[in-house]
């Protein structure tokens, strides 16, 4: 068993492609991938919103004139 | 060199080494750049000083005897084994190959390329300690690990020959156990006996954050440690070689690119996966340290960490998962660990550079399952436990052990802290104090002048 599907390197490179490990596994590979990515994007949008949400009701009126001056 | 396609090849191989050379500086000065960012005003120059007298120290030590060991002890008294002395001649001080010489244009490239991974080993030491060790005994310890302790671990585990690769089958291809591992775990082992600085913990025993200086500095200092990383993942490369050159198994005519143990990969695939766990580390850190920038930084790094041991094989979107994983791993685990053991890692070194290769290390056996670790026969092939087995050795055996012992006799000889008061007074006063004396001297200077020239009706 070798997840790359060679045991050994006994072989004729001109006759070798892929030796990933998990061919053929492409598309689901690719599907967790996806998730992934669009789950970092959900939940940043969540974090986000709520921090958000909490910041605009915490403001300091002396602290934000502070902020102003400073740039 | 006969025949004009050898001696291109050659001076192929000499320049392509020489080019990555050149990029790896770039980890050195993103090291000093975040380390000095990250220290506070008060500690500077003693900062930057510490981690830029590895480079001579380092250098001199690698050349008088850290390449012999790389030669010399691939079967240090292992299964049998003893020092190569045939293998080691060429690389002593001593021999014709070590200088200018017209038969071996190789040896000094191939050389500088080891050099430059043994200053990143040190410097990750250095990073964890800084604003209350000694110089002098970091600089032992750069040396210690630089040309002594990383050198034996490549030797075992990062050489076509190494105990480790024929028996545990142990594969690393871009260094996240002989690198990162061992200097993680020598870290730890420093910072066990160093103890964490003045205020880092409350009474109560809460960690305390020490924020960075300049944040800024901290941000430009990472960017060049990833670029000086790809320069770090090319030298890892054999660029080109024939099949019966290596004179393995492989049989042919076609050349490749190889690995260290000069088993194939490509160039393009490295520099695939490189990308994909930098960004699948990113990505991860980003969101576990809740938007965190210099934890999102780090975990970029460890995320390329954690795929390196299996970067020349693994398909892109594997590496992204992989250095994604071992990101979540590694950031929980720091916060446990200095919890738990009140551990003051300053820069978070022996999270990204030690957990993160020891988890690397344990994923690739698993997802490398059965694939060869060598062109050569009789080699085993890649299993969890032997990688288990590696990241054991890497990280205690090799890296948590001698930095714990060597801080040990340094702590009973009174030289390993820097006393409190100089502590809380800052190391550029104390020992930078001409310097420091000399600029209020000068600003007092020009502000005499000043006040003589202007007049209060201008």
């Amino acid at each position: 068993m070798s997840t790359i599907g060679y045991k050994d390197w006994a072989v004729d490179l001109a006759e070798v492609g892929a030796i990933y490990p998990f061919q053929g596994w492409e598309v689901p590979m690719t599907i967790v991938g996806v998730i992934f990515w669009l789950g970092w994007h959900r939940i940043q949008f969540v974090r986000e919103g709520k921090h958000l949400e909490e910041a605009r009701k915490t403001g300091d009126p002396e602290k934000i004139r502070k902020a102003l001056e400073r740039y | 060199m006969d025949g004009n396609l050898n001696a291109l090849t050659t001076v192929f191989t000499e320049f392509y080494y020489w080019v990555t050379v050149v990029f790896m500086f770039l980890i050195h000065v993103g090291f000093c750049m975040y380390e000095v960012g990250a220290s506070r005003r008060r500690n500077h120059m003693h900062t930057l000083m510490k981690n830029i007298m590895i480079i001579p120290l380092v250098t001199v030590t690698f050349f008088f005897f850290g390449w012999w060991i790389y030669w010399a002890f691939p079967n240090f008294y292992i299964f049998g084994g003893s020092i190569d002395f045939d293998a080691g001649a060429a690389n002593t001080p001593w021999s014709p190959n070590m200088g200018t010489n017209l038969d071996d244009r190789i040896t000094g490239v191939f050389w500088a390329a080891f050099l430059l991974f043994s200053w990143t080993a040190a410097s990750i030491v250095s990073g964890s300690v800084i604003e209350r060790i000694r110089s002098s005994a970091l600089w032992v310890h750069a040396v210690l690990i630089g040309s002594v302790f990383w050198i034996v671990d490549a030797a075992w585990g990062w050489h076509y020959a190494g105990w480790m690769v024929k028996y545990l089958g142990y594969h690393d291809a871009y260094a996240s156990g002989v690198i990162h591992a061992i200097a993680g775990g020598y870290a730890l082992g420093v910072l066990v006996v160093l103890g964490p600085r003045i205020g880092k913990f409350a009474s109560d025993g809460t960690p305390r954050d020490i924020p960075p200086h300049n944040p800024w500095m901290l941000t430009i200092g990472i960017f060049l440690i990833y670029t000086g990383f790809w320069g770090f993942y090319a030298a890892c490369n054999v660029p080109v070689i024939a099949p019966e050159v290596i004179d393995g198994q492989i049989v042919g005519t076609t050349w490749t690119a190889t690995n260290i143990y000069l088993a194939p990969t490509t160039l393009s695939g490295i520099t695939f996966n490189f990308l994909m766990s930098l960004s699948g580390g990113l990505m991860a850190a980003y969101v576990v340290s809740r938007g965190d920038a210099f934890w999102t930084f780090s975990g970029g790094l460890a995320g390329i960490i954690t795929a390196s041991a299996g970067n020349d094989l693994y398909h892109p979107i594997q590496a992204m998962l992989i250095g994604a994983v071992g990101v979540v791993i590694v950031y929980k685990l720091h916060y446990w660990v200095e919890k738990r053991f009140k551990l003051d890692d300053a820069v978070g070194a022996v999270a990204v550079h030690g957990y993160a290769g020891v988890v690397g290390l344990i994923i690739a056996g698993f997802v490398l399952w059965g694939a060869p670790s060598s062109p050569f026969e009789g080699y085993a092939t890649i299993t969890p436990w032997g990688q288990t087995a590696g990241a054991i050795i890497m990280f205690f055996v090799l890296g948590f052990l001698p930095g714990f012992v060597v801080s040990k006799l340094q702590a009973a000889a009174g030289v390993l802290r820097i006393p409190e008061e100089v502590e809380l007074q800052g190391l550029d006063y104390a020992e930078h104090h001409a310097y420091e004396d000399a600029m209020a001297e000068i600003i007092e200077a020009d502000k005499a002048h000043l006040s003589g020239k202007v007049t209060p009706a201008e």
